[in-house]
């Protein structure tokens, strides 16, 4: 490993270790009780699979430049996965209590199995699927997202209503996995964990050989089959590796819901949890751009809760209340603003970095005064 | 055997008007080689334009069916905006990729615009009567006036387009930029203005669909071309897309596929059969049924 990788890569670590720091005595001084168990826990607990849900799409739209709208699609398997297994688990007496040690050893069986699964569903979708290119891909991802909430609403022990009311008699919020709110601040360390360590596991592959390839691929597929790159594997094998982790951004979020409801994973709906909505949170942070999309589900996060809760829109004039009442229709304007004037998404490709951002940012002061240095030779070698 | 004659003719009834819509996106496709996801969503627009103007026909003491004159217009109008709007900078500019989201943000836009407006809102609006109710009797089955109805406009409406794609000027002239582009540049067409007349006429057409639909399920809501618009397209690809035969036969395998796995195996599980379907199709022949594989120039 290079000197300045391995730098990064401390650098990072000391980051997201202070960070925790930080949160930890925040949580402290502010109180297990009140707002900060009832809106700031589950604001992270949304803020945690959105970021995987994003960061995972950019998997598949940005490096690999292939667009697939049925990417909830992957997330309902993980989701009811992890729910139907726990509770299986809690049925069979392998555990009683939210608690102890077997519990947490449950709670991430069902996360990995969760993914484990999604994935294998990713090469089963993806092998038929990554045949086709662009248009026919999108489509056919699409038709698989809507097969898969069809399947799951006709599943007689998952169910139309849900998995509340179809599973026998006893609900998730009772049961299973889905956490009361001191259960969620109890376990917040699952969910920051499991997404840290998923962006970092995505980071990892996008910067190794196989990230190189599949880059390669969305540039020119071709030229890079011609290379001796193996198209067919490594579109299969991205695909699922990010079939991998929407399946955990879906046990995440069995974790932080009551109840589980197919409604939630369609193509387009009312709320801002459809496949839709990742597209427009993976382009908003830049195609190509994990950083970004981290960035933009947080923003996206922040914005959706302002619409619903903020004060600030009971004070706005009638007709952009009423826009405000459909949030996509924002949304979709400013997609399709960004398409127009940044192609590529507001961040593009470029990723932040703790190392290189006051440098950069530094050359951004620059450019003011004359021409924009960009490091060159020695300097960029050691970025 | 009463059963079965039903189901056909519900499955041809439904076909139809999948045909209809498909012939939109399959002529949009061929153009701009776009889908156009805001296609089923110019159904929605053809549904309420028929809603508020159908009291109007009435009032002048036309029969109700001639509001889709204005309802075609509208969406006419509806699919040019859109083009000259938001499809032709970003195809300018962007990828394939960015078209195709584009034309995803324009469908969510256009259906949650349709809810934010006072006079339409989220609730479905019940339509009124918009074809004289009754049938024949063919072998033991009523055959509803609805029915031979849009059998018949879909089938008409098929053979004008292949005629006037075949035939007239601007038809040929849409043939040759789906074609090659650059060559059309060449011969003097004006390929902005030929992608304008496609968006318009199939943009028209869904206003078609839009009146067949509505006359046969008399219920209009902001998001009622989404899955109709999706499945269309599945026709479309299914028939080979580009193709105006194509499309037709499209529509009826699909319409067919949905009636007789409603009947016979399960009605909550049409929409995967659907797909399936799809995913088989574009497995053995990618082009459709009718299209011919093309090799990748490098």
């Amino acid at each position: 490993m290079k000197t300045s990788v391995k730098r990064g890569y401390l650098v990072n670590g000391a980051a997201v270790v202070l960070a925790y720091a930080l949160f930890v005595v925040l949580a402290a001084t502010l109180g297990q009780g009140g707002s900060f168990k009832l809106i700031l826990a589950p604001s992270i607990w949304q803020c945690c699979y959105l970021i995987l849900l994003a960061a995972s799409l950019n998997l598949v739209l940005g490096f690999m430049g292939q667009l697939s709208l049925g990417h909830c699609g992957f997330m309902a398997i993980g989701a009811y996965t992890a729910a139907l297994m726990s509770l299986a688990f809690q049925r069979a007496g392998v555990y009683d209590e939210k608690s102890g040690a077997v519990f947490i050893g449950i709670l991430f069986l069902c996360i990995i199995s969760a993914g484990l699964l999604a994935a294998v569903f990713g090469v089963l979708v993806g092998i038929p699927a990554l045949r086709l290119k662009g248009d026919y891909l999108a489509i056919i991802t699409l038709g698989f997202g809507l097969i898969i909430v069809n399947v799951i609403n006709n599943l007689p022990f998952a169910g139309q209503n849900g998995l509340a009311e179809g599973s026998a008699a006893a609900s998730l919020y009772a049961t299973g996995l889905g956490f009361g709110s001191s259960d969620r601040v109890s376990y917040l360390w699952v969910g920051v964990g499991v997404t840290i360590l998923c962006v970092t596991l995505m980071f990892m592959f996008i910067r190794s050989k196989y990230g190189r390839a599949v880059r390669a691929i969305r540039d020119d597929e071709i030229a890079a089959a011609a290379s001796g790159i193996n198209t067919g594997y490594y579109k299969v094998l991205t695909f699922a590796f990010s079939a991998f982790f929407a399946g955990v951004a879906g046990a995440l979020y069995a974790c932080c819901n009551a109840s589980l409801s197919t409604v939630s994973f369609s193509f387009t709906n009312g709320s801002i949890l459809n496949s839709t909505f990742v597209v427009v949170m993976v382009v908003l942070g830049g195609m190509g751009s994990l950083t970004g999309s981290v960035v933009s589900a947080v923003i996206m996060f922040l914005l959706n809760y302002q619409i619903a809760n903020g004060a600030w829109v009971d004070a706005l004039p009638g007709f952009v209340r009423g826009v405000f009442t459909y949030p996509m229709l924002v949304y979709a304007l400013v997609l399709i603003v960004i398409i127009m004037f940044r192609p590529k998404g507001i961040f593009g490709a470029y990723e932040f970095s703790l190392l290189r951002t006051p440098r950069d940012a530094a050359g951004l002061f620059k450019r003011r005064g004359g021409k924009r240095s960009r490091p060159v030779g020695k300097e960029a070698a050691a970025q | 055997m009463g059963e079965f004659l039903q189901t056909l003719f519900v499955g041809l009834r439904l076909g139809s008007v999948y045909a209809l819509i498909a012939l939109g996106y399959t002529m949009v496709y061929g153009i701009v080689r776009l889908i156009n996801f805001a296609h089923g969503d110019f159904i929605m627009v053809g549904g309420y334009t028929l809603i508020f103007t159908v009291p109007l026909m009435t009032a002048a003491g036309l029969p109700a069916w001639t509001a889709v004159v204005i309802a075609v217009a509208v969406c006419a109008l509806v699919g040019v905006l859109v083009e000259l709007i938001a499809y032709r900078p970003v195809r300018r500019k962007g990828t394939n990729m960015t078209a195709l989201i584009t034309a995803v943000a324009m469908s969510l836009f256009l259906e949650n615009l349709a809810q934010a407006i006072p006079a339409i809102g989220p609730n479905p609006i019940i339509a009124g009567q918009l074809f004289a109710s009754g049938g024949v009797r063919v072998a033991g089955v009523t055959l509803d006036y609805i029915t031979i109805y849009t059998i018949a406009v879909s089938a008409v409406v098929m053979l004008l387009l292949y005629v006037f794609t075949q035939k007239t000027r601007l038809g040929r002239a849409m043939r040759c930029v789906s074609e090659d582009k650059g060559a059309a540049v060449l011969m003097g067409i004006s390929v902005n203005k030929t992608v304008l007349a496609t968006f318009a006429i199939g943009s028209g057409l869904s206003a078609a669909a839009a009146l067949m639909y509505v006359a046969q399920y008399p219920k209009v809501y902001t998001t009622m071309g989404s899955l109709l618009g999706l499945k269309a397209f599945v026709a479309a690809v299914v028939g080979g897309i580009g193709l105006i035969p194509g499309a037709m036969l499209g529509g009826i395998v699909i319409g067919l596929v949905e009636s007789f796995s409603t009947a016979y195996i399960s009605s909550s599980m049409t929409d995967t059969f659907v797909f399936f379907i799809l995913i088989v199709v574009l497995l053995l022949k990618p082009a459709g049924i009718l299209g011919k594989n093309v090799g990748e120039k490098v």
